[in-house]
């Protein structure tokens, strides 16, 4: 019966085909790590927050006036509220700390290069959709630091030239932020993520047709391939499993660490708290805005902070495959890269001293001079590596491959493979 | 014939197709307007747009905070001192003299907004102090040191009576 239904659709429509070509049969690198992981992991996060968002969007209330009561009332009276609520708060966090691993594993071997840009530029289009949805989000519990979080970044479009004080009163819908504000920011924030989803199609539909990196750097030809089922889909929930034993453990045990206490105190438009902080995710960035004196060049390098990543596959001009694994150089380089950001982020989590700010302009001339020396660093290294004479191992791999590539065109018109 | 000339004629249907283009891009942006015309402060908003202050009970030396179009205002009853004070100096990162700051010298109504990143300053010592980036004003609302770019604005205002002054209305 089940048979004849599935005939039944494949004569109308491509299932079988489908699930045998991008999934079930999907050819994958053999040697895949478990940095690979998180590509999967996002998908199953971005998931989880639109299935807990929808659920706590049936009880939240938009409305400046009754906003933070809502979110008391999903806390304390709606059936398994705290849990949705805290899923979702602590959800946002895992998000980004998935996504920025899954860059982190992109730079570190090189995934950005040719033929992959249009993954890495898809990618780079996500973090900005997920960057706007959790800022959004985050006013929504009406709380002293959503309230400031939110006046602080829409007061950036200041810097827009010639008309900025309008654009922020556009975006606010008032002269400072209030009802308005709170409801577009709802409605927005519910229709992004499924902006994410349609991106995350594109950045699929393209992925199925590079076919994944692997940590070689070299595209591993036909015989290095695996099905992705059931290896990688065993692979992949294996890693789910390890990621649900954290998330949940700071969903039960540590829900508050990802809710700053003084968004316990509703907003108040008349009172700034000392000290305001963005979420752990934007402070590398808000360190940098600081570290700016003039505020337009904090704006325009906080901007170019996120979008300089977009660069990555014109500035680095290595020819050998692999990023960091067959290259000492600009592996040492994306490690004092990663410190750098970790140092970013403490100086945006403190209050400005002279000695923050002084660390944090360092911190900043080291983010914007490890992009901007790339091209020149990369050719040097390069040059010193060919001259040194690559490990034979790679040359080995280099030159397999090469001979695979050269037969596979043979084995295809033979009809051995398809 | 004039219908084969007419078919011959590509240039007839690539003007078309121009004109159509343009015609249909400017219906299409002329479309947007509403929309982005919607996200801006409604009517109810600025109806609400002028605040009184009752001045009287402002003791000197003394400030009250209220609101204006959501916005905290800052009327500061300023002393003898504190006007010789600020009369001395045109500020510091944005020269004013204080003079075009205040209608009465006795009287500094300025925005509670800072000009770098919008929180409201607290006021400390002489003049205010914003702890979200460290920007210092003086008891003018004039910026004096940090990342703020300009002095405190100063909103439109006027008299109505000795004691009492709308904001809102120049």
């Amino acid at each position: 019966m089940a048979n004849k239904i599935i005939q039944w659709i494949d004569r109308r429509f491509p299932l079988t085909s489908f699930v045998k070509h991008e999934l079930t049969g999907y050819p994958t690198p053999r040697n895949l790590s478990y940095w690979w992981n998180f590509g999967f992991l996002a998908g199953i996060v971005l998931t989880l927050q639109v299935v807990t968002g929808i659920f706590l969007a049936m009880h939240y209330k938009p409305d400046a006036s009754v906003a933070f009561d809502s979110i008391q009332h999903i806390m304390r009276d709606v059936n398994y509220g705290w849990l949705l609520r805290f899923m979702h708060s602590t959800g946002a966090s895992a998000f980004f700390l998935v996504i920025y691993i899954h860059m982190a594993r992109t730079l570190y071997y090189g995934s950005y290069r040719a033929p992959r840009e249009l993954m890495w530029w898809t990618g780079q289009g996500l973090l900005l959709l997920l960057m706007a949805t959790a800022f959004m989000g985050y006013l929504l519990p009406w709380g002293q630091m959503s309230f400031w979080g939110a006046t602080v970044i829409t007061n950036l479009f200041r810097a827009t030239p010639f008309i900025g004080d309008q654009v922020v009163v556009w975006l606010r819908g008032d002269y400072a932020v209030g009802d308005d504000t709170l409801t577009r920011f709802f409605a927005l924030h519910y229709l992004f993520p499924f902006l994410i989803i349609a991106g995350v199609v594109v950045h699929l539909v393209a992925l199925h047709t590079v076919r994944s990196s692997n940590p070689s750097g070299i595209d591993l030809a036909d015989k290095d391939n695996i099905p992705f089922h059931p290896y990688f889909t065993s692979k992949d929930f294996f890693g789910l499993g390890v990621f649900l034993i954290a998330y949940f453990t700071v969903v039960f045990f540590f829900p508050h660490s990802m809710i700053e206490a003084e968004n316990n105190i509703p907003a108040n438009p008349m009172v700034t708290p000392n000290h305001i902080v963005p979420e752990w995710y934007f402070l590398p960035f808000y360190a940098i805005l600081r570290s700016v004196p003039n505020m337009v060049g904090g704006v325009a390098a906080m901007f170019l902070s996120v979008m300089i990543f977009a660069f990555m596959p014109f500035l680095d001009r290595s020819r050998i495959p692999g990023g960091a694994r067959y290259r000492p150089v600009y592996r040492v380089l994306f490690f004092i890269f990663m410190l750098d950001i970790l140092v970013l982020g403490y100086v945006g989590y403190y209050p400005p001293t002279s000695q923050t700010i002084a660390i944090g302009q360092v911190a900043t001339f080291y983010y914007f001079g490890s992009f901007l020396l790339l091209p020149f660093i990369s050719k040097a290294e390069d040059q010193w590596l060919f001259k040194k004479g690559l490990p034979p191992n790679i040359i080995a791999l280099i030159e397999s491959e090469a001979i695979e590539k050269r037969i596979l065109p043979q084995r295809r018109r033979r009809g051995d493979i398809t | 014939m004039a219908e084969s000339d007419a078919l011959d004629d590509t240039g007839r249907r690539e003007f078309l197709v121009k004109v159509t283009s343009v015609v249909g891009g400017a219906g299409a942006a002329a479309a947007c307007l509403p929309f982005v015309a919607s996200m801006n402060p409604s009517a109810d908003l600025l109806a609400k747009a002028n605040t009184e202050v009752d001045l009287s009970g402002i003791p000197e030396g003394g400030m009250h905070t209220v609101a204006w179009q959501g916005k905290p205002v800052f009327v500061l009853h300023r002393s003898e001192e504190q006007i010789k004070a600020m009369n001395l100096s045109n500020g510091g990162l944005d020269p004013e003299p204080d003079k075009q700051r205040v209608k009465q010298p006795e009287w500094l109504v300025v925005i509670g907004v800072c000009t770098h990143m919008g929180c409201v300053p607290n006021k400390e010592g002489p003049g205010w102090t914003c702890h979200c980036h460290g920007s210092q004003y003086d008891d003018s609302g004039r910026i004096l040191r940090g990342p703020a770019p300009k002095n405190l604005e100063v909103p439109p205002y006027r008299f109505v009576a000795a004691n009492k002054i709308i904001i809102g209305q120049a």
